[in-house]
């Protein structure tokens, strides 16, 4: 494993690094993602009962995503700095039109039919970074109080309208991604510190706009025992599947917990307790450093952009990734509410899966566009 | 003051780094959060989460044992186990419920009680459950069945076994039936022993015996999966089945014994004196123990209960009769070894029996004119009352209960069935106690005659004649002769208890043993009608006739007038071969009207057992 790019180019000047350097292509975070995704086909192929179809079906779509994450980084940042506007624009009407023409998906008006049937708020996800990085690198940094009032605006607006379909995994996933733009803009420490608190004297108010069901969940949380065979039965049963697998775990394809059907949806929120129980501490461990490493390449590729849009969003990027996988893994471990996010890259499901991978072709994008300017 | 984009370059770049590191270190440092928390669950909660694992996946299931089958002596089945078959459905299985259902009922009888039951069962069962639709199919429907079996994917003949008793009516009333587990057993038994068995001895020896018929559940460890679909056998403990049991019943003896006794409502008991074997044990009327294996319906039952003579009531353990003359022989024996008077001392008879200080009371015998002079010989013979009634005043009744107790009067015989009745044997201190009275002269003279307030069972008398027959030796009377496990081994054998009656001397014995040949022998015997008719071997044996109601003094007693359920009933004690006993019969006969009338009973019984017995050896 190289130390890092400059280390990389001078020794590997192969013919195969040059062709990834032409295609816009960072090895080393792909070398992470293919680790990631190849370890979360295996683990999908014993939560989906080893259905042929399933499998087939993942690899398709993760395809799909590799072949949006190629496309992607072939856009120059400044070409994504143009378009940030219209795409956040487009993102919002589009949620607005859930509104009016959606889908009710899961008790929840979520999806939207064009074509295809998809999630407009997938698309604030990757909108919602890009719209504050654009809008904050046009503003002398440490943003001032006016740049972050329409900050939060920026990002509160499609925050609040997804929490209202209601997706509360995705509205956290795009809140973050707002946030940590902000945080990277260098938001000074008092103020980041007193909004946090003021935060928690919402949390009432944010109680009383929940659905009976997110509440629910919040119950369940802090006793899951409480509703054994309702609401905390998913819990109950993911943190069985988890602590039964042991320091070693039962072994690929022997997690009775998950094989037996006992685990509830095992291919897609609840994938990590499948890993865990048939890997155990040690798979999970190895899991999450897979993770802690492609977090560190994005914070690397952010550190090293040529201008701020690029470090913003690269940095959101990274950040988002993390709050993705630190949501899945501290709910399906009992210590977050069940919130449905998935596990990123790993869970079953193809619409996280295209916009993550976009996400990962913007950080591609950036860092070729820092080699080609060092150059 | 504004700052452009490109001047503060390096400065943004410095704070931006800072912010990299502090997000890297922050994400970092939650990931080994969440690390901790796997450590948690994975490695300090391990055991408790292995466990609640293990739970959620094995699943314990009793195997129910096979009941054990209960024999005559001779290895005749009495109670076995059948297959009975059931028309079964697997709902996942079946595409078009409602067109598989039509289609069923063309080839066997569904009701649609049937339906109904079915679509109630489908609510509360798993789709991949199998539901009965039909039970007890017969042969034939089962052919049909099979013959189409090829169309209904999904629908299944099971064959389970169930109790069946192919004697029908005989032997029900020692043999008893199973019956569906009751709310109320449910708190008696032990449950863990009873998963999955569904039925339990209700009455009988299938009661009594029912730990060792039942025997020992296995269980085996199952997989199954969140819906609880069985996925594989983990491991399997086999069950242990119950005892077979051999009876002392000979099946022979019983029916010729119930075809005996005819149409009359009564009881027989016949034993082995030496051993306490019970060869016949008949209460008619009857009724089939396979009614009540697969539940009875109340009109059905209703009928059984309020039935003519009462088919479901155990003549031969619960009935309580007054012994009537059949108790005299026993009194005798009490009369002669108490020196209440002589074998040889006579007494003159003549036809009633005043108490010297109430001379206006006259206690009739039952022959008007009288037996004349009498030794205890005669009177046995003749069954005169007048001499007994003498004899009863010189005992007095104390006297009279403690010889009679001896007999096993009074008291259970302790045959192994359940809920066996005493009868009753009075004495001053019975009456002072029960009834808060004293004890009046005259009772003791009734008493005497084996009426007032004595009652004894029929399996009494035949315990009390075995112990007379055995001249002292009174067994235990038993119902079964051994167990057997499944390869026919036997496991235990029944050691009945064994008392002694002592007489002053042994030769009072035989004395008794003669004058109760002369009742079939004598001249004037009292069932001479059936001594004449007696070959191969001699019989003793004593009359009596209990009176259904009382008749006032002086009236006379018509039995033609009387409806037939208020003639008296007839009984009849007698064993054979004189010599050396080998068989003991005590017969009650409802409204029989008089022991001579079923003296024949006993014969018919003693012809079979003793004369087809020899003829075999």
């Amino acid at each position: 494993m190289p130390k890092n790019n400059y280390q990389f180019d001078a020794a590997y000047q192969s013919r195969f690094a040059r062709v990834l350097q032409i295609i816009r292509i960072d090895p080393v975070l792909l070398f992470g993602l293919l680790m990631l995704t190849l370890a979360g086909l295996g683990i999908l192929y014993s939560a989906g009962d080893q259905s042929a179809e399933l499998m087939q079906k993942q690899v398709v779509r993760l395809s799909i995503a590799f072949l949006v994450m190629l496309v992607v980084a072939q856009i120059p940042p400044q070409q994504l700095y143009l378009w940030t506007p219209w795409v956040f624009l487009a993102g919002v009407i589009l949620l607005l039109m859930v509104f009016y023409a959606g889908d009710v998906g899961k008790g929840a008006q979520r999806w939207l039919k064009i074509g295809v049937r998809f999630q407009p708020s997938e698309i604030m996800k990757l909108a919602t970074p890009l719209m504050l990085a654009w809008y904050l690198s046009e503003r002398p940094l440490p943003p001032g109080f006016r740049s972050l009032v329409i900050s939060s605006a920026l990002v509160l607006l499609p925050t609040i309208m997804i929490a209202m379909q209601p997706d509360l995994g995705t509205a956290l996933l795009v809140a973050a991604a707002g946030f940590f733009v902000v945080f990277f803009a260098g938001i000074s420490w008092g103020i980041l510190i007193g909004s946090g608190l003021a935060l928690l004297g919402f949390i009432p108010i944010l109680w009383q706009m929940m659905r009976e069901y997110q509440r629910q969940r919040v119950l369940t949380l802090l006793d899951p025992e409480s509703d054994p065979l309702g609401a905390g039965y998913h819990i109950i049963q993911s943190k069985i599947a988890i602590g039964s697998g042991g320091l070693y775990g039962k072994g690929w394809l022997n997690g009775t917990q998950s094989q037996l059907d006992f685990l509830p949806e095992r291919s897609t929120d609840f994938i990590f307790a499948v890993y865990a129980e048939e890997f155990g501490m040690m798979g999970a461990a190895v899991l999450l450093s897979l993770y802690a490493f492609i977090i560190w390449r994005g914070l690397y590729i952010a550190d090293h952009a040529q201008d701020n849009f690029s470090r913003l969003l690269a940095g959101s990027l990274s950040m988002t990734f993390f709050v993705y996988l630190f949501v899945n893994v501290g709910m399906v471990s009992g210590i977050l509410p069940v919130v449905g996010v998935p596990l990123p890259l790993v869970s079953y499901g193809g619409t996280s899966l295209v916009t993550l991978m976009a996400g990962f072709g913007m950080l591609m994008s950036i860092n070729s566009d820092r080699r080609l300017l060092s150059k | 003051m504004r700052r452009s984009f490109v001047t503060d370059h390096s400065e943004i770049s410095r704070i931006f780094k800072a912010r990299a590191i502090v997000a890297g270190l922050f994400s970092f440092l939650l990931i080994g959060a969440l690390l901790t928390r796997l450590g948690w669950l994975q490695i300090v909660e391990y055991a408790h989460f292995a466990g609640l694992s293990k739970e959620n996946r094995v699943r314990l299931m009793a195997i129910p044992p096979n009941r054990g089958l209960i024999y005559d002596r001779n290895g005749v089945i009495l109670a076995e186990n059948r297959p009975t078959y059931h028309l079964e459905l697997i709902p996942e299985q079946i595409e078009d419920m409602d067109a598989t259902l039509q289609a069923l009922g063309e080839i066997v009888t569904i009701t649609e009680d049937n339906i109904e039951r079915f679509h109630t069962a489908m609510r509360t069962h798993r789709p991949f459950e199998s539901i009965s639709l039909r039970t007890r199919l017969s042969e034939e429907e089962v052919a049909r069945l099979s013959v189409n079996r090829h169309r209904f994917p999904g629908v299944d003949i099971e064959a389970r076994l169930s109790r069946h008793y192919p004697q029908g009516k005989s032997t029900v009333h020692a043999v008893g039936y199973v019956g569906r587990i009751s709310e109320k057993e449910l708190n008696v038994i032990d449950v863990s022993n009873y998963r999955g068995t569904t039925h339990i001895g209700k009455t009988g020896l299938e009661k009594y015996y029912e730990e060792e018929l039942h025997g020992i559940v296995g269980q085996q460890n199952v997989e199954v999966n969140a819906e609880g679909r069985i996925l594989r056998v983990i491991d399997k403990i086999p069950p242990l089945p119950g005892n077979n049991l051999v009876l002392n019943l000979d099946l022979e003896l019983q029916l010729t014994a119930e075809k005996a006794l005819g149409d009359f409502a009564g009881a027989v008991i016949v034993m082995k004196p030496k051993t306490g074997a019970v060869l016949a044990f008949v209460s008619e009327p009857a009724y089939d123990p396979n009614l009540f294996v697969h539940g009875i319906s109340v009109k059905a039952y209703k009928a059984l209960r309020e039935g003519d003579y009462k088919p479901l009531f155990n003549r031969a353990l619960f009935g309580q009769y007054p012994p009537g003359s059949t108790f005299k022989p026993f009194l005798g024996l009490a009369a002669i070894d108490s020196k209440a008077i002589g074998y040889k001392q006579a007494i003159r008879c003549r036809g009633f029996y005043t108490l010297p200080n109430d001379e206006d009371h006259r206690y009739r015998d039952w022959k008007k004119q009288g037996h004349g002079t009498v030794d205890l010989a005669n009177a046995i013979e003749q069954s005169c009352d007048v001499y007994f009634y003498e004899i009863a005043n010189r005992m007095g009744i104390n006297r009279m209960h403690d010889y009679l107790r001896e007999f096993g009067f009074g008291d259970k015989t302790g045959i192994d069935l359940l809920g066996e009745r005493s009868g009753l044997l009075p004495s001053r201190e019975w009456k002072r106690r029960v009834h808060n009275k004293i004890w009046y002269p005259g009772e003791t003279l009734i008493a005497g005659i084996g009426q007032g307030y004595m009652l004894a069972t029929p399996l009494q008398l035949a315990v009390a004649t075995s112990a007379l027959a055995n001249k002292g030796k009174k067994v235990q009377p038993r119902l079964l002769k051994e167990m057997r496990d499944t390869d026919g081994e036997v496991t235990a054998m029944a050691v009945p208890s064994v008392s002694w009656i002592k007489l002053g001397r042994e030769d009072r014995w035989d004395h008794m043993h003669k004058a109760m040949h002369r009742v079939l022998r004598g001249k004037w015997g009292t069932a001479r009608a059936t001594g004449w008719k007696l070959k191969g071997y001699e019989m003793a044996g004593k009359t009596g006739t209990a009176q259904v109601f009382g008749i006032a003094q002086d009236e006379e007693y018509d039995a033609e007038t009387v409806a037939r359920k208020l003639r008296d009933h007839a009984l009849f004690i007698a064993f054979a071969p004189l010599e050396d006993p080998e068989i003991v019969v005590a017969i009650i006969e409802e409204n029989g009207e008089h022991g001579s009338a079923v003296a024949p009973i006993a014969k018919a019984i003693m012809d079979r057992y003793l004369l087809t017995e020899d003829a075999e050896e």
